[in-house]
């Protein structure tokens, strides 16, 4: 574990682990990650691994040899980038992923939580952009706009610190209770529960704004300071 | 040592992504800069009819990625200036015929030869565009000051976020003045309200891009347009340099006298 050079190099991704080959033997660089895996069991176990091997090339009977190794020893081999096609191809035979970002526009879709309580709610610090989709089965906060084409699906209320101009759903799950507000949803549409409402045409300033469902319907309340 | 790899970008096609990888191209070009653009569309290639060097296309980005032939084959000179190369698309493949793994080896070769790889994309958000931010250091979005082209443009943003290629700078290409000042179309400033990126620089409407893109000659060699001033601008600031946004609004009666003059 003292080599002057590291024959691997191994970093932590937003999710999972990227470990990058040297340029020395495919036979020594294998030695290494296992040794490695070895050494460090509790950090690699369950982890999702990907392996960028440069210009390396590998064939159907290595890639899997080296993704059973891996998964006896609890690591989920899911990506090898390589410079080399041959690799490539054998990565997609393997139905292993070739790049490591890849477009995530419902990155913000995590596991429903069990039981969405009044604690329960997911943060997003950041304006949603068009074609971005959060559903949650809480409360969603939302810190930054709500962009035209962009949609928050809510089992809970929602709450936007900014402007709303794409598609806002609060109650999703038929909760009547379910509250939308946010501080300026004149070019939202507005779903809460079962039913759906289009805000008028803002004339002037921008108001803060609850809206909720009464009788069925969707009624709006303005925020008044007194 | 080593160029820097730019891309433009828009979602929406017809914004004019391909004359502004022109003109960028061509200003760069004229201020001692080797630049080489790549042609992102493959199977509707466009960008070496607005340089004006269709007929000089022997082999294409298609060709070097598969091996016919050798990088500097596909590089075609520009006529004008010496220093400026295209490597054109193919016309008879499609989207698929690249990987962005293709994308970034061609690039990094590229970036030995020239100072400034310049990638058109093509239009839509799927293979095509993916292979060409694929290699970008830099990501330019390019709309129109219109509701859909602008909704578009935030949609490659968030795409381009989502993939960690970084926030993206921005051109709003044909600004009109006069509607502007009339509220009939949306102001710089309605653009950036929502896609909250920097500007890098605001492109007028004017006839003679047109005329330019349908002759082969990209309005940033024409020192009297006004567009092509913009664009040169954007070159400079490209560069690192800082240079003033033009004024629009004083230019508003100006460029109204220089649209009727044609």
């Amino acid at each position: 574990m003292t080599d002057p050079k590291p024959l691997i190099e191994i970093k932590g991704l937003r999710d999972g682990l990227l470990a990058t080959m040297s340029d020395a033997s495919w036979d020594e660089s294998r030695a290494a990650l296992m040794e490695q895996i070895a050494a460090r069991g509790s950090f690699f176990q369950g982890a999702r691994l990907a392996l960028d091997v440069g210009g390396m090339v590998f064939h159907v009977n290595e890639l899997s040899e080296l993704r059973d190794m891996l998964s006896e020893r609890g690591v989920n081999l899911w990506a090898v980038v390589s410079e080399s096609p041959t690799t490539e191809k054998t990565s997609q035979l393997l139905g292993l992923a070739t790049r490591i970002s890849k477009p995530r526009p419902q990155e913000m879709t995590r596991p429903l939580a069990e039981d969405a309580g009044e604690g329960k709610a997911m943060w997003i610090g950041r304006t949603l952009r068009s074609g971005t989709r959060v559903e949650f089965a809480g409360n969603v906060i939302v810190v930054g706009d709500v962009n035209p084409g962009a949609e928050v699906v809510a089992e809970g209320n929602v709450i936007v610190w900014g402007r709303v101009r794409g598609l806002v759903h609060a109650g999703a799950g038929g909760d009547a209770s379910a509250f939308v507000c946010g501080l300026d949803l004149s070019a939202a549409q507005i779903r809460v529960g079962g039913a759906a409402a289009v805000p008028s045409e803002r004339s002037g300033e921008a108001r803060p704004v609850k809206y909720f469902l009464e009788d069925g319907i969707i009624q709006s309340e303005l925020w008044q300071s007194n | 040592m080593g160029a820097q790899v730019i891309t433009i970008a828009s979602g929406k096609g017809g914004v004019g992504k391909t004359t502004a990888v022109a003109n960028l191209a061509v200003a760069l070009a004229a201020d001692g800069a080797r630049v080489a653009c790549i042609d992102g569309d493959i199977g509707l290639r466009n960008l070496d009819v607005v340089m004006g060097l269709e007929n000089r296309i022997v082999y294409d980005v298609v060709d070097v990625i598969e091996g016919r032939c050798r990088l500097r084959q596909a590089m075609i000179r520009d006529k004008r200036l010496p220093e400026l190369y295209l490597i054109p698309a193919a016309q008879t493949r499609d989207k698929s015929a690249v990987t962005p793994s293709d994308m970034i080896r061609l690039c990094n070769e590229l970036r030995a030869e020239v100072d400034w790889v310049i990638i058109d994309s093509p239009a839509g958000i799927e293979r095509g565009f993916k292979n060409s931010i694929a290699a970008a250091d830099r990501v330019i979005i390019l709309t129109n000051p219109e509701v859909s082209a602008v909704r578009d443009a935030d949609r490659v943003i968030g795409i381009l976020e989502a993939e960690e290629k970084g926030t993206p700078t921005l051109i709003i290409n044909r600004l009109n003045p006069v509607m502007v000042k009339q509220h009939d179309m949306l102001s710089a400033d309605d653009v950036l309200d929502l896609l909250a990126i920097k500007l890098i620089g605001i492109v007028p409407e004017d006839e003679g891009v047109i005329v330019g893109s349908n002759r082969g000659n990209p309005v940033a060699l024409d020192p009297k347009s006004r567009a092509g001033q913009a664009f040169r601008n954007i070159a400079k600031r490209l560069k690192g340099e800082t240079v003033p946004f033009m004024d629009l609004e004083a230019g508003t009666s100006l460029w109204s006298r220089l649209m009727g003059r044609k």
